[in-house]
């Protein structure tokens, strides 16, 4: 039978949410790693009972955990079932360290610090990790201060795809309100060769080799907030989704506009349309409608809660434009949450599902593709992400 | 041996249940102590000390025998009672957050 496994992340813990085929039925699993901030979860497509999670602490810094039984036992990748000779975890899973190294010929680069001078890159933490389509001891993760790392020996070791931090730009990009994050990693489902990284604030880029090299994708961008509003780089990308059926086609949920492109990046238009703000976080796309899309809109960057006290989400079925609020479900009135930019996610059901949390610690979901909401559980910790596999 | 005292979380992430007792060859330093535990329980590199510049993480101190240990050279030996193994080296996290 059927189901869907709800993976969130939270501000004190990870939460696994198992769902029947009619999305009814819950079983609530957690929290796991108590007390840690979850930046994210997320299952391989290649093996769906293989889970990876970046916990985080202010106190003790960055941990990668793993799971290879759907989220019932964990480890540190090389550590935590694994014993040593003397009957010890062995192993360590949080080594991240920016590539300084000769071979690569990208030295540490500085980027643009709050005060306009110039900053070192200094690693925080793992915003997103992307496991690969195709491997599940291959994951791609996103960091603070924005890079790209990788790992091939599922999340032993990590080594960072430099050509993003050294192609040119970097001394230019700044750290958003919340830090300087790459935040999405979006890998073509029909090019293996191609993938996109949205960092804040910097932008879009696109890799056409492996991630070897990158360029920005930011024409069509216009942000009031940067010196020059259309430079090259320094626009504040709060998300990035495509349709795996279409990847060339992108959906962007920026600081303020939603934008679209049908040229892989190279170029974008604005869709924002009839949305009451086109502030937000999320965007995502229908599992098979390829035009129809979700925003939350949210009034503004100095109030993050939705226009009204009403927690709307957004559709458009015409890719952008012309949008609908669907509020059946959701609070209509005191509501001030937000929903932040990796807590919205889609299933691969009929009708689709479409899930997403709240800074208040509620997760919805909709059965029916958007048209009705219920909340699976009502008070975590704040919810920081979302992710949705869908079980055979 | 030398005891040592980890905040909860990392009891957790060590997968230990109170003390740590570690045998600290030579010198008992901060460092020595550190190196020890990390090397015997490698899931906390980077979790005590910056993995690049092996710095105190910022919201982390360093207790011993009543006394705040945490700004004294890394590699300045620790009190003789924490050496005798009578008294613990405490590793704490700072008050914060919510």
């Amino acid at each position: 039978m059927s189901g869907v496994r709800v993976l969130v992340g939270t501000r004190k813990g990870a939460f696994v949410l198992t769902g029947d085929g009619k999305r009814k039925q819950w079983n609530v699993s957690g929290p796991h790693f108590a007390g840690w901030e979850i930046y994210h979860m997320k299952g391989s497509p290649a093996d769906p009972n293989r889970l990876y999670a970046s916990q985080t602490s202010g106190w003790f810094g960055q941990i990668i955990q793993r799971s290879c039984d759907a989220g019932k036992t964990w480890e540190t990748p090389g550590g935590g079932m694994t014993k040593g000779p003397d009957g010890m975890p062995a192993g360590e899973s949080n080594k991240f360290v920016y590539d300084a190294s000769p071979q690569t010929g990208k030295p540490l680069t500085t980027h643009q610090w709050y005060d306009g001078t110039q900053h070192p890159w200094e690693f925080k933490r793992v915003w997103h990790l992307e496991p690969s389509l195709t491997d599940p001891d291959t994951v791609y993760a996103g960091v603070e201060d924005a890079a790209l790392f990788r790992t091939s020996d599922g999340g032993k070791t990590w080594q960072e795809l430099a050509g993003l931090r050294g192609h040119g730009t970097g001394p230019k990009w700044q750290p958003g309100a919340g830090g300087m994050c790459l935040h999405t990693v979006l890998l073509d489902p029909k090019n293996a060769k191609r993938m996109y990284v949205a960092i804040s604030a910097a932008g879009a880029f696109r890799s056409d080799d492996g991630g070897a090299s990158w360029k920005p994708i930011n024409q069509g961008l216009h942000s009031q907030y940067i010196p020059d509003p259309k430079a090259e780089v320094g626009h504040c990308v709060h998300r990035i989704a495509l349709h795996r059926s279409r990847p060339n086609v992108l959906f962007m949920q920026k600081h303020w506009d939603v934008m679209r492109s049908d040229d892989a990046g190279d170029s974008w238009r604005e869709v924002s349309g009839n949305l009451p703000t086109d502030f937000g976080f999320v965007i995502d796309v229908h599992a098979h409608e390829p035009e129809t899309i979700y925003v939350v809109p949210i009034k503004s960057d100095s109030e993050h809660y939705p226009p009204d006290g009403k927690l709307r989400v957004y559709r458009s079925r015409k890719g952008g434009n012309e949008w609908e609020p669907l509020t059946k479900g959701l609070p209509q009135q005191d509501c001030y949450v937000n929903v932040l930019r990796d807590a919205m996610a889609v299933d691969s059901l009929d009708p689709c599902g479409v899930y997403f949390g709240t800074s208040g610690g509620q997760v919805y979901a909709s059965a029916d593709a958007g048209d009705s909401w219920a909340p699976i559980v009502r008070d975590l910790p704040a919810v920081l992400s979302v992710e949705v596999q869908t079980l055979a | 041996m030398i005891r040592v005292v980890l905040p909860p979380h990392l009891r957790t992430l060590a997968q230990v249940k109170g003390e740590v007792t570690l045998d600290v060859p030579g010198r008992v330093t901060r460092d020595a102590v550190l190196d020890a535990l990390e090397a015997r329980y490698p899931m906390l590199r980077g979790t005590i000390r910056d993995h690049v510049t092996e710095r105190r993480r910022p919201f982390l101190r360093f207790f011993a025998c009543e006394r705040d240990l945490t700004h004294d050279p890394p590699d300045a030996p620790l009190p003789e009672a924490v050496v005798s193994g009578a008294e613990p080296f405490l590793v704490i996290g700072a008050i914060a957050g919510g």
